[in-house]
């Protein structure tokens, strides 16, 4: 193709440009967060104060970790209910092997996230190979990884003491605890992957149209397989930060873990039928996930009611997404 | 002569399990021809593309690229090798630009593995100015019209520097004008040397743009033509291996009383003051461009959507239609156009899918009354001649054809008095059409208000008392029979006056 006469510097987007398209397109869950900001913070003199903001922050970076993996997959057709089990696994085998097995901190966190990676690679490979449903197989890996963590520990956790283990989760980078950091990374580095990788736009394709995907030549299998595969990697890398966080292990660690990552994805605009999802958004849901469940501790609610308020907050916000999607429709 | 020929297949041979698919078929494309291929569903004609296409292997025989003997390994190879296939369902990713969908599976990228979507953009609207097309291509997809999809499709298409470009039923959603502009690309592709398959079920079509028509029956080939040396006559002989008599079925009829009768309908953004009638035993159509809003009108009558003002009349009384039960309990039925998103459960069985409008009359206080069931599903497998190895069979299995018999009996079952009918012969080969025609002038016998929503002007034509024309959401002229002529209604449609 020659590049000639016709410019169409219209089409490179501008930093400026995707700041304002950016709230233009979150403008109902920005709302949403703050006047929810505003609310616990008028209940609670705490809640706006450094201290808390880090310690919410250091609290949703597991939940980002895994909502970042999940939106990938939901964007992609499927569905990954193994990734709170996956949390407990790789967590459990790293504390295990330094303190039953005296093993270098490094490479037993480097063991851990490997093997829940490995569970992310078995759920991609049964998915992409025996067209099995995503939701059997995942919900399969997640009991078998599960197991795996209560057989491992023989049910009860384990109590590290190791200090440069607890360096990992409880460190700081400045002024910014390390979970933070992490956190930050991977979302910069997922955003870049879906907005600016082939990877990314084959993710999107497949999951609004696996046979375009296919007529199109894209290696549909693999994609598939390595979208897996990173949520594995990102719940498992989230399992060692957390063990080190809480200086022990715990084979229970998470349960239902995989439900708050969900609701992160659908307050973040994921669609649940797969083809379109943002990073930006996700991490708005991750935050008000995070704040809720933060402010009704602050707010000494117990734990029964948070699940409620929870589970009427999803449904909203999916009602909410529908009445949208009518309009997108419509306008078009 | 011959090194001017751009693909040959010989004695391609596919087969599924046991079964043959394919058996014997050749083609010969040579550059800057376009090439109709011509079967009845089932033929073999998708599973040839399919072969040609990278997605099936054939068992045997040879294909020949330039003039050289080649394999094609899968859809990458194939596209390598510049054979590019537009396929009858669109392909679209629908939340991906347009841009984006043209370039999938080969985006250009830079040094560091990140997508350069400036330079993508820029030569997709190049591409796209080139054909003389009028396409953001930073646009999503899913906010096109579907005739620009389809446009997007063969921008793609054209987009791997393709030597062979196979259209599978491309104009099926288009309407006359858009078929227009496609032939006009297709002209400019000819031109360029490019080698085209053309498969359509509209012999006039064949007629309009083939240089020569390949005809298949039954996974077999029957015979290559060249399009200006044949006539319609010979070419359905050749398809359905006996000559058909009639093609369209037209009885006189006595017009009974008003059916239906609708005042000022109106609904904000779609459409505005439509009002039309039809007596019993009337078959009235509706045409128009796609987006005049004709489905939508029915839609609303139908009870899908609601009306925003206006009045529907059934004999005379004014009715209140709220939901699709409404509609159902003043025996109107609708066939949608859409057969295999409105109007079947495609991984149910026949039997289910035919008996889901009437289940009371089978289904009461617990007992399910199988013998009644097999009563209303063998009257219509019989009487439609449905193919089918049994009732169990699973709707996706079977050809176009034989699924809107299957919505027809459906709706039938009901026992309505108006039948609205959208675009019912869609993607259904020529044998089926005929029966299909030959029911609905059957059932307007019987005293039934038929209407018929269709962009075929032929279908129109052949088949209607009368016709309204819409466009832009309002009804803009009416035609009794006599008046009927393709000018008079292209103008109607195109909102001439």
């Amino acid at each position: 193709m020659k590049t000639n006469e016709t410019s169409h510097e219209t089409y490179k987007p501008s930093v400026l440009g995707g700041v304002g398209k950016y709230f233009k397109e979150n403008l109902g869950i920005l709302i949403a967060f703050i006047i929810i900001c505003f609310i616990i913070s008028v209940l609670s003199p705490v809640f706006f104060t450094s201290d808390n903001a880090f310690s919410v922050l250091r609290q949703v970076s597991t939940n980002a970790n895994l909502a970042l993996g999940m939106m990938l997959v939901i964007i992609l057709g499927g569905i990954d209910l193994s990734v709170g089990a996956v949390v407990a696994l790789s967590g459990t085998i790293t504390v295990g092997l330094i303190v039953n097995n005296g093993m270098n901190v490094w490479i037993a966190a480097l063991c851990g996230v490997v093997l829940g990676t490995f569970g992310g690679l078995v759920n991609g490979v049964i998915i992409a190979y025996t067209r099995m449903a995503p939701f059997i197989v995942t919900m399969s890996v997640m009991n078998i990884a599960r197991g795996a963590a209560y057989i491992y520990s023989n049910g009860l956790p384990i109590r590290s003491f190791d200090e440069s283990f607890a360096k990992i989760g409880t460190g700081y980078l400045g002024v910014i605890p390390l979970p933070v950091i992490y956190m930050i990374f991977f979302i910069v580095v997922i955003t870049v992957l879906l907005s600016r990788t082939k990877f990314g736009t084959y993710v999107y394709a497949l999951g609004g149209n696996r046979d375009a995907a296919n007529f199109s030549g894209v290696p549909v299998k693999k994609v598939e397989v390595l979208v897996y595969t990173i949520s594995g990697f990102l719940s498992a890398f989230a399992g060692v930060v957390l063990a080190s966080r809480m200086y022990s292990a715990q084979p229970s660690v998470s349960q239902g873990a995989e439900m708050d990552a969900i609701a992160a994805c659908v307050l973040g605009g994921v669609s649940m039928s797969g083809g379109l999802g943002k990073v930006g958004s996700v991490v708005v849901g991750v935050l008000i996930v995070g704040i809720i469940s933060n402010g009704l501790n602050l707010l000494n609610v117990n734990s029964f009611w948070q699940l409620i308020v929870k589970g009427a907050i999803v449904l909203l916000a999916v009602y909410v997404d529908i009445l949208k999607k009518k309009k997108i429709f419509k306008d078009a | 002569m011959a090194n001017n020929v751009v693909l040959g297949m010989k004695n391609i041979e596919k087969r599924f399990s046991n079964v043959y698919a394919l058996k014997g078929v050749n083609l010969i494309l040579e550059r800057g021809e376009v090439h109709a291929l011509l079967g009845e569903n089932g033929a073999g004609k998708s599973t040839l593309i399919k072969v040609l296409g990278g997605i099936y292997h054939c068992d045997g025989g040879e294909i020949y690229i330039d003039g050289i003997k080649t394999n094609i390994e899968n859809v990458r190879d194939a596209q390598a090798k510049g054979i590019s296939i537009i396929h009858q369902e669109i392909v679209l990713v629908p939340h991906l630009s347009v841009a984006q969908n043209i370039f999938l599976g080969r985006e250009p990228v830079t040094k560091t593995g990140i997508i350069d979507i400036a330079t993508m953009n820029h030569h997709a609207q190049e591409m796209v100015l080139q054909l003389g097309l009028n396409i953001d291509v930073t646009q999503d997809v899913f906010r096109l019209t579907i005739a620009q999809q389809q446009l997007v499709e063969i921008v793609k298409a054209v987009s791997f520097d393709a030597k062979i470009i196979v259209m599978d039923e491309p104009t099926s959603s288009l309407t006359e004008h858009e078929v227009k502009q496609l032939f006009k690309i297709i002209h400019s592709l000819r031109a360029k040397g490019i080698g085209m398959i053309y498969i359509s079920h509209k012999l006039g079509e064949l007629f309009e743009i083939s240089d020569k028509i390949t005809v298949m029956r039954d996974g077999t080939y029957v015979g290559t033509l060249i399009t200006k040396d044949t006539n319609k006559n010979e070419l359905i002989s050749m398809m359905v291996g006996r000559s058909l008599t009639e093609f369209y079925t037209r009885t006189n009829r006595e017009l009974g009383d008003m059916a239906i009768e609708t005042v000022g309908l109106t609904k904000r953004g779609q459409f505005e003051g439509v009002a039309f009638s039809v007596k019993q035993g009337e078959i009235v159509g509706f045409a128009g461009l796609v987006g005049a809003g004709r489905s939508e009108v029915m839609k609303a009558v139908f009870g899908i959507d609601t009306l925003d003002a206006g009045t529907v009349l059934l004999e005379g009384k004014p009715v209140q239609i709220r939901n699709v039960r409404d509609a159902m309990s003043h025996k109107i039925a609708l066939i949608p156009e859409d057969r295999k998103k409105e109007g079947l459960v495609l991984k149910g069985a026949v039997g289910f899918n035919m008996t889901l409008t009437v289940l009371k009359e089978f289904i009461a206080a617990g007992r399910v009354n199988y013998r009644k069931k097999m009563e209303i599903i063998r009257k219509y497998i019989d009487s439609f001649s449905i193919k089918t190895p049994s009732p169990e069979q699973l709707a996706m299995n079977l050809s176009g054809g034989n699924q809107q018999k299957i919505v027809l009996a459906k709706w039938l079952a009901t026992k309505p008095k108006v039948l609205i009918l959208d675009e019912p012969t869609r993607g259904v080969d020529v044998g089926a059409k005929a029966e299909i025609y030959a029911i609905i002038d059957q059932l307007a016998q019987e005293g039934l208000a038929v209407i018929m929503i269709s962009s075929e002007l032929p279908e129109i034509i052949n088949m209607c008392d009368r016709v309204y024309v819409m466009a832009r959401g309002k009804i803009q002229g009416e035609l009794a029979r006599d008046d009927f002529s393709q000018e008079k209604i292209m103008e109607y449609a195109t909102g001439g006056e």
